[in-house]
């Protein structure tokens, strides 16, 4: 079994735990007993925090609604098709005609990656998430 | 936060106000229970009786929506009473007269009147805070969910600065952060306004460093739209195409009805999640995202702490990661994005972001994290800040008046409806829902009425209800209880069963954009 470190997903508290993994799953989590936040504990979020992880309603293909279903597709169609869109979109109406939310779940390096597309490719400030809610 | 979470250990005293932190913030919580328990006090501000009242010295339960008369109803106690900081106001701050002249109406008589806290419970508070050594402030939703959302920070602010109760340790103005990344995500610059390290996209000097860093012209020197003022214009038209990475509006925002309305306008609508949440399946492309456990990346805690994580398993199916899909969309889109580890993305935001300067995921997987302001890679990182000065230089009281701001109840909607969340679920409950014991102690939506109003209404415990306000209703169950004050109601946004958030408020702070979720006109009766 491996032991690998990480934060606990859920709140702004920022435990640090251990996810117990074997054979590719992860079968439980430990509190860092060393950690300063948690000192060893954990909440019973941060208990459960993994078992959503291997849940079969997991999104595992991209997929593009066509005849008002969504439907599988492939990763190239899939940001063929949002790149066209996007820079049509953008051509005929101006980039403020385009909005972005970035994610107070995901990490910082994908966050400033995405605030850098939404200004740097996109030439918009219409950047946001949900920081208020 | 200005200060740090293991500082908690350490206060003398504790000023708890719209935050229910032992079910939001449970390690947190937790400390505040053990330094009571060790002799600190704790005076909350809160309507609701929430677990930590049972540990309060004073549980003061302010009318909702009149937070700002109670902060100037302390801070003319303190004034009045000479229990201010002298030495601190003189030299760390500016204002001050302002301050006094604008709390001189706030006695403890006219506020008794506003808020429905007692004068003698108001003054003790006062005496309370103001004569402690160190005295933490902590605040959450409860504080900013409010059409003045951003007044009542500041009057958080100006009575912190007042006695002093700020720039040492286990002091500070401590709003608590509610997601995991919420603090990464605006340190990141997703926000409007503002490159990462809150550099202003208004600010010449800014968008020249961020355009030769990133090698491209003409970046936008106009503030973007908020998420509110995005939906709005989804709703006018003006917006037409909305890309939404790991968020669920279609629970979390205000007035439901009309986020709908605005995302089936749009002529685009991209989600990239790692679950079908509500607002995916209303997507015209769904893009499935790696979890926190399938990749590589830094989270920013609540208390500034920047933490590393490491990939533990695969992501199922064709999964990717979030950097990976925004690097793959930004090469298509003509935008270089030459990345093949998280680490190499860390090296260019520390390379523009002055405040984690020092911050590389080398460092990181040393340590328990490095608590920004870390401006290079000698530097320690910052326990608590504004130990010499504030960032702007002299500390500048900017007090406010309360005014009457929410919502009017009436005959027909006579309770006030204020929303929160509880122990055992989570947000939208995309993640939390899919917890076993989370969902067997939470399994349900309730919402809580006080006995005199449910027996006047002839409600009982688990009586399934109607709540309705202006802009829609919703089914659940009552929980008769005196958690709540009379004519409140109070239930959660966790579940999609009922969502509450097609009752909710649109209506915004001005400054800030933030909604007015904690108050708005209801009605409530049993369902035949």
């Amino acid at each position: 079994m491996e032991r690998i470190s990480t934060i606990c997903p859920f709140c702004g508290c920022g435990c640090g735990m251990h996810l117990m993994v074997e054979s590719g799953r992860i079968i439980g989590v430990e509190p860092s007993p060393g950690h300063p936040v948690n000192k060893g504990m954990l909440c019973a979020k941060g208990w459960g925090a993994y078992e959503f992880v291997h849940s079969p309603d997991r999104l595992t293909h991209p997929l593009i609604r066509k005849d008002g279903q969504l439907q599988e597709s492939t990763w190239d169609e899939a940001l063929e098709l949002i790149c066209g869109r996007l820079t049509g979109i953008s051509a005929r109406y101006g980039p403020d005609a385009l909005g972005f939310l970035c994610s107070a779940k995901v990490t910082n390096e994908e966050n400033y990656l995405f605030m850098k597309m939404a200004r740097a490719a996109f030439k918009t400030n219409n950047i946001d998430h949900c920081a208020r809610l | 936060m200005t200060n740090s979470i293991c500082e908690f250990e350490d206060a003398d005293l504790f000023l708890v106000t719209g935050s229910n932190t032992t079910a939001q913030h449970p390690l947190i919580g937790s400390r505040i229970i053990n330094a009571v328990e060790r002799g600190a006090k704790l005076i909350l501000i809160d309507p609701r009786e929430i677990p930590l009242a049972a540990f309060a010295e004073l549980h003061l339960r302010q009318n909702i929506g009149t937070d700002i008369a109670v902060l100037n109803g302390l801070m003319n106690v303190i004034i009045e009473e000479n229990l201010y900081d002298r030495q601190f106001v003189a030299d760390r701050t500016e204002g001050f007269e302002a301050l006094k002249a604008a709390v001189s109406r706030y006695t403890p008589a006219v506020v008794e009147m506003i808020t429905g806290i007692s004068a003698a419970d108001l003054t003790r508070a006062a005496r309370m805070y103001a004569r402690a050594d160190k005295a933490m402030l902590a605040y959450a939703m409860g504080i900013t969910q409010h059409i003045t959302g951003t007044d009542n920070v500041k009057a958080c602010a100006n009575i912190a600065m007042l006695t002093g109760h700020v720039g040492r340790p286990s002091t500070g103005v401590n709003p608590l952060r509610g997601q995991n990344n919420v603090q990464g995500a605006c340190d990141m610059g997703g926000l409007p306004g503002v490159f990462s390290g809150y550099q202003p996209v208004s600010d010449e000097a800014a968008r020249k460093k961020f355009e030769r860093a990133w090698g491209v012209e003409g970046l936008p020197a106009q503030a973007g739209l908020t998420l509110g003022g995005m939906l709005e214009a989804g709703r006018k038209g003006a917006l037409k195409a909305l890309y939404v990475m790991g968020e669920n509006p279609r629970i979390s925002d205000p007035n439901l009805g009309s986020v709908d309305l605005a995302l089936s306008s749009l002529d685009l609508l991209i989600v990239q999640d790692i679950f079908m949440s509500e607002t995916a399946a209303l997507a015209d492309v769904v893009l499935p995202a790696a979890c926190f456990a399938e990749k590589g990346g830094t989270y920013t805690n609540t208390e500034r702490r920047v933490q590393l994580t490491q990939r533990a398993v695969t992501a199922p199916g064709q999964a990717r990661a979030d950097w990976e899909i925004i690097a793959d969309l930004c090469r298509r889109c003509g935008l270089e994005a030459p990345y093949t580890h998280p680490g190499q993305i860390m090296e260019e935001i520390r390379s523009v972001t002055p405040s984690y300067g020092g911050i590389t995921h080398e460092r990181l997987s040393k340590t328990y994290g490095l608590q920004w302001p870390c401006p290079n890679r000698e530097h320690p990182g910052t326990a608590f800040l504004h130990s010499a000065q504030f960032t702007r230089g002299k500390g500048s009281f900017q007090p406010s008046d309360f005014t009457p701001q929410g919502e009017a109840t009436d005959q027909d909607f006579p309770f006030t409806l204020t929303t929160g969340r509880i122990y055992c679920q989570f947000h939208t409950g995309t993640m939390s829902r899919r917890v076993d014991l989370l969902e067997r102690e939470a399994p349900e939506p309730l919402v809580e009425i006080h006995p005199e109003d449910a027996a006047k209404l002839g409600i009982r415990k688990n009586d399934l209800v109607e709540v309705s306000s202006r802009r829609g209703s919703i089914r659940l169950k009552a929980d008769v209880t005196t958690r709540v004050p009379r004519k409140v109601l109070f239930t959660t946004f966790h579940f999609h069963e009922a969502q509450v958030n097609l009752l909710t408020n649109p209506a915004c702070d001005r400054t800030s954009g933030i909604p007015e979720l904690k108050e708005c006109a209801a009605a409530i009766r049993r369902c035949p």
